[in-house]
């Protein structure tokens, strides 16, 4: 399956590091970056796919992803890319 | 590939316009376990209960983690239990109450809906029992929803069934007067009920339903609101395709979650229900998207005409995204549980009589409105006569479920807390309706009911 994660925060040293590390510790490949900072504050929408088994620890994974955001000062969301094709694909 | 815009517009709608699936409302029928024997009844529908939606909330919870979409509510309904319960005593009637009240509690789950009598044209013993049995069962339960039908467009209007029905709910008012007669809330009079509705607390398994069955029910007011917010100067046939296309994207997110709770769960896919429901929560208010339509306070003139081409929109916009739509599908407009009315009836803005209005042009009914507590059980029957009829006539779902509040008169409030919210105490109009309800028996089905 694919995901997207999003982030919006302040900028700082690291964040696209410690992200890509935790989804390489779990089988997670990276398909796209998209990211920009602006005034300062960062925003990064990171398109990604998952094998089977990381797609079973996926709520486990989201809740280390969004975790690492909290002590970054960032809001993360991870969500299945699914719910944007439902919204904005007729 | 996505679009980056898209994604931003998603995120910012659950974040801030408070998009979310309302309620997953696993519908259960309970044919297969009358007995005669009320132990062995209330034995076997826990075991069945349980069993289907043990995992519901569970199952909720997981997809609402994956998709990052709120799922505020997992719910049951069970088949209407009148129709289960042949010969059941009053109090046989209050312990099925209390199983079904256990189940939940097991299931984890806040509402269970079903408690339910279908009296349109006559009422038989078992459903006469379990509407005397309500004072006690909804005082008793806290989880138990029950729904009343007294009147459709075929069959026309059981007016005996109206008359005991204003009786009951001041009974239910004074047996749980010590809690804001909060056993009102929990109790709704319907016209046309549907048989697929996913919302409490007139949700029910209807006898045309299967073993088993998922329904949603989505919402987010919220964002039709800001959505209307960002075109300030746009003419009211743009309001009308802005309120469509939000709608549909609204929905999609609902059939998907329905798809996904479909497969996990193993049971088949009923309906969407594309309602537009609110919560108390600010930003969350069908009352603010009418005024965000160009009304100074909703109530005012205007306000059916706005709610009207909502309710329509909604359904237009609705409709292409999910494969079945059902339920009630409309515009709710419950004043205790939306932060927008419960202002504009406390200002005396927003009058029961022009909710009546607004009933005839959306879903679905006078809904959790407060009333003065020493109001006649004569004047309830005749509040849920008039908009019975309006249901009746329109070939619509109209439903009341009001709350007389023991001890309060206007200018009071009452607080249900959570998503009941609180209410202001309306007035109603003091001149009697005593000998039209006195009077009894059926109004006779409308001549458009002859359609064959």
């Amino acid at each position: 399956m694919n995901a997207v994660i999003s982030v919006i925060g302040k900028d700082r040293v690291g964040i696209i590091a410690r992200l890509s590390n935790i989804c390489a510790d779990n089988n997670v490949n990276i398909n796209d970056i998209t990211q920009k900072v602006l005034h300062e504050t960062f925003t990064m929408i990171m398109w990604v796919s998952m094998d089977e088994k990381s797609e079973k620890d996926f709520v486990s994974l989201a809740r280390e992803i969004e975790e690492a955001g909290k002590e970054m000062g960032l809001v993360i969301h991870v969500m299945h890319e699914d719910v944007f094709d439902a919204m904005h694909r007729v | 590939m996505l679009n980056h815009g898209d994604i931003i517009e998603t995120i910012k709608m659950i974040d801030e316009e408070h998009l979310d699936v309302r309620t997953i409302t696993m519908g259960i029928s309970l044919f297969d376990s009358v007995d005669r024997d009320v132990k062995t009844f209330c034995d076997r529908i826990y075991e069945k209960i349980t069993r289907l939606a043990g995992n519901l909330v569970e199952t909720g919870e997981d997809i609402a983690r994956t998709f990052g979409v709120p799922i505020i509510n997992k719910r049951v309904s069970v088949t209407p239990i009148a129709l289960v319960t042949p010969g059941y005593s009053e109090d046989d009637m209050v312990e099925v109450a209390k199983t079904l009240e256990r189940a939940a509690i097991t299931c984890g789950i806040n509402f269970v809906g079903g408690f339910s009598a279908l009296v349109h044209k006559a009422a038989t013993q078992s459903d006469l029992n379990l509407i005397r049995s309500l004072p006690r069962a909804l005082k008793e339960t806290s989880r138990v929803c029950s729904s009343i039908n007294v009147a459709t467009t075929k069959a026309g209007i059981n007016l005996d069934a109206v008359k005991l029905m204003g009786e009951i709910i001041r009974e239910c008012a004074e047996a749980t007067a010590e809690a804001d007669s909060i056993g009102c809330a929990k109790l709704v009079v319907f016209a046309n009920v549907p048989e697929d509705n996913p919302f409490m607390a007139g949700a029910f398994h209807g006898v045309g339903e299967g073993e088993c069955v998922i329904n949603v029910g989505v919402s987010g007011p919220g964002v039709v609101s800001s959505a209307i917010a960002k075109h300030p100067d746009a003419d009211i046939t743009e309001i009308a395709d802005i309120v469509k296309k939000t709608a549909f994207k609204i929905t999609r997110m609902g059939q998907m979650v329905a798809n996904e709770a479909c497969r996990r769960l193993n049971v088949p896919y009923g309906i969407v229900d594309l309602s537009l429901a609110p919560t108390p929560a600010v930003g969350d208010s069908v009352a603010h998207i009418l005024e965000e339509m160009g009304l100074e306070r909703c109530g005012t003139h205007g306000t059916t005409a706005c709610l009207a081409l909502l309710n329509d929109a909604v359904k237009k916009g609705g409709t292409m995204a999910s494969s079945h739509v059902g339920g009630l599908s409309g515009a709710f407009i419950p004043v205790s549980e939306d932060a927008g009315m419960i202002r504009a009836a406390s200002e005396g803005v927003l009058t029961l009589d022009k909710l009546e209005a607004m009933t005839a042009v959306c879903s679905v009914g006078l809904d959790m409105i407060a009333i003065p507590g020493d109001t006649p059980a004569s004047t309830i029957s005749a509040i849920i006569a008039d908009e019975i009829s309006i249901g009746v006539i329109n070939n619509k779902t109209t439903a009341v479920r009001v709350i007389p509040a023991i001890g309060k008169d206007v200018g009071d409030t009452v607080m249900f807390g959570g998503l009941l919210g609180e209410a202001p105490i309306m007035p109603v109009h003091r001149e009697s309706s005593e000998k039209f309800i006195g009077r009894g028996g059926r109004i006779p089905a409308p001549i458009h009911s002859l359609r064959n």
